[in-house]
């Protein structure tokens, strides 16, 4: 059930679609053959056409379009065979070229959807209106100096795509879920690191709200929602802030809003009438980009499974829990970890070890799979152990506790410290023997019908065996000891 | 023979470079005493003496170990809004008038890889907007010739590739760089009694040309004689893939197919009944048919052809150019590199700079162009301009099937006296009423000296091929010149040799 506002005059249903720029992943940028790489010092990857150099001229990087294409294809989208890069021009200092190469009439992407994964287990559709490809532009550094403004063009040139949402999404848990979810096919296709820190993921979100089943109302975009946690409370903030508006017998202006994560509030930056006539025009300097079928076939061939597809598989051939599968799939590497120590296993006991042992433990320290410090061999190695009756559960935990800490393999570990489980009978009768000798007040207790001393007398026996007794045949053997003195 | 050098085709001097009748740094220094004489012609923004000497030296000593490029040697004119590497490039703007590219243009590039000497870099209308090279900042150029009525009236070369085309005219560089958005080089060709060709649209790389208006803006060269032309072209043209409007495709041998002795036996020429304006003046009417005449004498058959949309080809291109340019002279901003104007804030620093920085002219072009763009017009002009385009370029389509080349004037004028039509830009904009439709269709044109008016003052006559078939166009041009004769030379040129 989506969220809904509730105010005086009953509740109000939120509309919500979402902007977001993604920086692709390439090692050059879109129109130079510049560096596009993070970081540097200012001003370090930049190239003549960057920098608007007088008679440069601009030359699609192709593997960008590789990368818009792939993931036009991960978004279930139409591919559009002609596209037509734009400029979009305005002065700024750190726009170079007085324009920005964008695309804007035609598309390299058309209409797509993607499924959403909400709290409650459900399952959204959300639709894709358009992905196209533009050049970012620089930085403007106004702290560097107390009079001067400084532009840094490292940025400036950097391929981004820019993927529009459907009016389709209905209140904050369903925007985080979707940029979660985008962030996540990205990621899995590797056509961007997703990563909001540094600003290679960056999200305008429109916010209207209405009576539901009335008309969309006005919207509002919002800029600067730089983590999924900023998207919650930007709308939360902005949803209730334009009810409060139409109660209070205001309307909604359509304007451009600042999300201030220091204050927690959105505040205006532009009306609508203020806003720029950008004088779209094809770039003469471009020639339209025509895309054949057999391109975009091989594309499509080199995909690889995408999230919700891995999901259903892991639910389907490991048989796990919707849960446990969606956490599994959530980062591609987290998916293949999964894999490669579930091969030969059993794949629900290795869901278990990795959700609750290994990521309880990444988590604590805010790491990710990739710095484990078990590797996924020796984590299946381990669950083989348990399987074949190497070593109990209880001992197990150990053995993980001393691989995360040495990093050795579990089989050195079980065979150093001499954890191998016993199960040869005769040392657990002796053990169960000398356990009975000791607790005769126990023993009698057990046998006047207090049956539930049998799970302590279990703990003795293991506790003796220094906890390497199989459970099983500590729990035969006694039975069978304490029902012979009968 | 050595008095007569700066008098030579390119074709004869590389001859006599071969032969070794004179060196490359001989052939350079006549050429920069020339200029020195001419001075008051002020077809150089700046002038490269040291450079020129230094690349006579490097090419003497290349021909002497045997490895003389095509065009080894020869001094050039290069117009100024071609980058050349460690010599300031100002597009003969104040905007950019301290700019020292740090990379070379494609062009030059290639002229230079062949061999060639640099003279200077020659004036041309401000960001080559201009027909008459009056909008420079670095002052008017004065075209070499005079009217034999008013021997005082200083004329225009032409425009925008002024500089280039006087500078060849009279006899101070062997050819030149052009650049042709409009009619920029086969104009001033025709004013100053030279050969000019815009070859087809993506023939010469634009890279490291500071543009104009990128869907128009052809580079292209200047010289004495047809085959010279093809000499230079064959050097400048060829695939670039740092332009991506270059074509990749492969550049025939032009001069060879000029000298295979191949006459325009059997090819239609077309003659558009468009062309043949009211008012036109009776001095190219007269030269046009006898244009025809020549080539039909020379055994081409004359076709009537019909171009009907050329009428709207002057308001297109003056849509579509000034759209682009808008868009173009954006980075002009005084942030990175040129003129900047302080001010109180960055809009005031904007508005200083660009006012200080462009004159009067270019201004009203961005102004034209952004208007044109805006929101509200732009269906009415831009996207309209647009749709004609593409049925002037199907105009021309439909005149190939019917023939194989087209004749017609260069320019409705002579060349005029400087002042003439400065008040009224639209009677400016009418001087390339006859190269405009070309260029709109990204055709190659050439046009070629082919008379004297009454008043003494060259006319062009101007080929107009299919796209790629430059070697037609300059077999055509070549039948011409040579039924021409045309050997007149302008005053200033006749006097010396007097």
């Amino acid at each position: 059930m989506a969220e809904r506002v509730k105010g005086e005059t009953g509740e109000w249903e939120i509309v919500i679609g979402m902007e977001v720029h993604a920086q692709t992943t390439s090692h050059a940028k879109l129109f130079s053959g510049a560096s596009a790489t993070f970081g540097g010092a200012p001003n370090a990857h930049v190239s003549p056409v960057d920098a608007a150099m007088p008679g440069m001229l601009p030359v699609l990087n192709e593997y960008c379009v590789e990368q818009a294409v792939r993931t036009g294809l991960g978004l279930n989208a139409q591919i559009n065979k002609t596209s037509v890069f734009e400029r979009k021009n305005y002065f700024y200092p750190d726009l170079p070229q007085g324009y920005q190469i964008s695309q804007y009439q035609h598309p390299i992407v058309g209409k797509g959807e993607i499924e959403i994964d909400l709290p409650d287990g459900s399952v959204k559709t959300i639709g894709i209106t358009r992905l196209h490809m533009e050049q970012d532009a620089g930085k403007s550094l106004h702290d560097q100096h107390p009079s001067k403004s400084f532009v840094d063009l490292n940025r400036a040139g950097t391929p981004l795509m820019e993927i529009v949402s459907e009016p389709d999404i209905r209140g904050a848990d369903e925007a985080c879920a979707y940029l979660a979810k985008l962030r996540m096919i990205l990621r899995y296709l590797g056509t961007c690191d997703g990563n909001l820190e540094e600003g290679s993921m960056r999200a305008d979100v429109n916010v209207s709200v209405r009576k539901p089943g009335a008309e969309l109302g006005t919207r509002c975009e919002i800029k600067n929602v730089n983590s999924i946690k900023a998207v919650q409370m930007a709308i939360d903030y902005e949803s209730r802030r334009q009810v409060d508006v139409i109660e209070g017998g205001g309307t909604i202006r359509q304007e451009t809003r600042l999300w201030d994560p220091a204050k927690g509030e959105t505040r205006s930056m532009r009306s609508k009438e203020d806003a720029h006539d950008y004088r779209y025009f094809p770039d003469p300097d471009l020639l339209p980009l025509h895309l054949t079928s057999e391109w975009i076939a091989q594309i499509k061939q080199t995909l690889p499974e995408l999230p919700d597809q891995k999901k259903h598989r892991f639910m389907k051939d490991y048989g796990l829990s919707l849960y446990d599968s969606s956490i599994l799939i959530a980062e591609r590497p987290r998916a293949d970890y999964f894999e490669t120590a579930a091969k030969g296993r059993d794949a629900k006991l290795v869901a278990n070890w990795v959700i609750n042992e290994l990521l309880g433990l990444l988590n604590k320290d805010g790491k990710t799979i990739s710095d484990s410090p078990v590797s996924a061999k020796n984590l299946g190695t381990l669950v083989g152990r348990i399987m074949d009756g190497t070593i109990n559960g209880k001992i197990a935990k150990d053995v993980f506790a001393d691989m995360v800490s040495s990093g050795n393999s579990p089989d050195s570990i079980i065979e150093s410290r001499g954890l191998k489980q016993v199960t040869d009978t005769g040392a657990i009768e002796s053990v169960v023997a000398d356990v009975l000798a000791e607790n005769p007040k126990i023993v009698e207790d057990y046998r006047a019908g207090n049956q539930k001393v049998f799970g302590f007398l279990v703990g003795l026996a293991m506790k003796k065996s220094g906890g390497k007794a199989n459970p099983t045949a500590v729990n035969e053997i006694l039975k069978k000891k304490l029902g012979e003195s009968l | 023979m050595k008095d007569d050098l700066s008098c030579l085709t390119i074709a004869q001097a590389l001859d006599g470079l071969a032969k070794k009748d004179f060196t490359a740094r001989e052939l350079t220094e006549r050429h920069i005493a020339a200029g020195q004489d001419a001075q008051s012609l002020n077809s150089y923004i700046t002038q490269t003496p040291e450079i020129a000497l230094q690349q006579a030296e490097e090419s003497d000593k290349r021909r002497a170990a045997g490895k003389a490029g095509p065009i080894d040697g020869i001094p050039l004119a290069i117009k100024d809004l071609f980058c050349t590497k460690g010599t300031r490039t100002t597009a003969a703007s104040k905007i950019l008038h301290n700019f020292v590219p740090p990379y070379e243009s494609t062009v030059t590039a290639n002229l230079f890889r062949d061999g060639a000497v640099m003279l200077g870099k020659a004036n041309l209308d401000e960001f080559a907007m201009g027909s008459s090279n009056t909008t420079s900042p670095f002052g008017n150029v004065l075209n070499p010739w005079r009217r034999r009525s008013a021997p005082d009236v200083p004329l225009v070369p032409g425009g925008s590739s002024g500089g280039s085309a006087a500078a060849v005219a009279a006899r101070i560089a062997m050819g030149a760089t052009g650049t042709d958005t409009g009619g920029s080089i086969r104009q001033p060709a025709a004013f100053c009694g030279i050969s000019g060709i815009k070859p087809t649209y993506g023939r010469c790389s634009r890279w490291g040309v500071i543009a104009f208006a990128s869907s128009l803006d052809q580079p292209g060269v200047f010289a004495r004689s047809v085959e010279d032309c093809a000499i230079l072209l064959q050097s400048c043209a060829g695939y670039d893939p740092k332009d991506s409007t270059s074509a990749n495709r492969p550049v025939p041998d032009w001069r060879a197919a000029l000298s295979s002795g191949k006459s325009v036996k059997g090819l239609k020429i077309g003659i558009p009944k468009e062309y043949r304006m009211d008012g036109m003046p009776a001095d190219i009417a007269a030269l046009w048919e006898k244009g025809t005449v020549w080539l039909k004498d020379a055994g081409a058959q004359i076709v009537d052809i019909t171009l009907p949309h050329t009428e709207y080809a002057l308001p297109t291109y003056y849509i579509v150019a000034p759209a682009e340019c808008s868009s173009n002279l954006a980075r002009y901003d005084g942030v990175r590199y040129g003129l900047r104007i302080e001010g109180r804030d960055l809009t005031d620093m904007y508005e200083k700079t660009r006012a200080e920085g462009f004159g009067a002219e270019v201004t009203r072009r961005i102004m034209i162009g952004t208007y044109v763009l805006s929101s509200g017009y732009y269906d009415a002009y831009y996207t309209k301009a647009q749709k004609v385009r593409r049925l002037i370029r199907n105009d021309f389509t439909a005149a190939f099937e019917q023939c194989d080349a087209i004749l017609a004037p260069t320019a409705p004028s002579a060349a005029f006296g400087i002042g003439e039509n400065q008040d009224d830009p639209v009677k400016m904009y009418l001087n390339d009423v006859f190269t405009i439709p070309a260029s709109l269709a990204g055709l190659p044109g050439m046009s070629v000296p082919a008379g004297l008016d009454a008043d003494g003052l060259p006319l062009g006559l101007q080929i107009i091929g299919k796209a790629w078939d430059e070697e037609t166009v300059l077999r055509v041009a070549q039948e011409i010149e040579r039924a021409a004769c045309f050997t007149a030379l302008p005053g200033m040129v006749s006097e010396k040799a007097a």
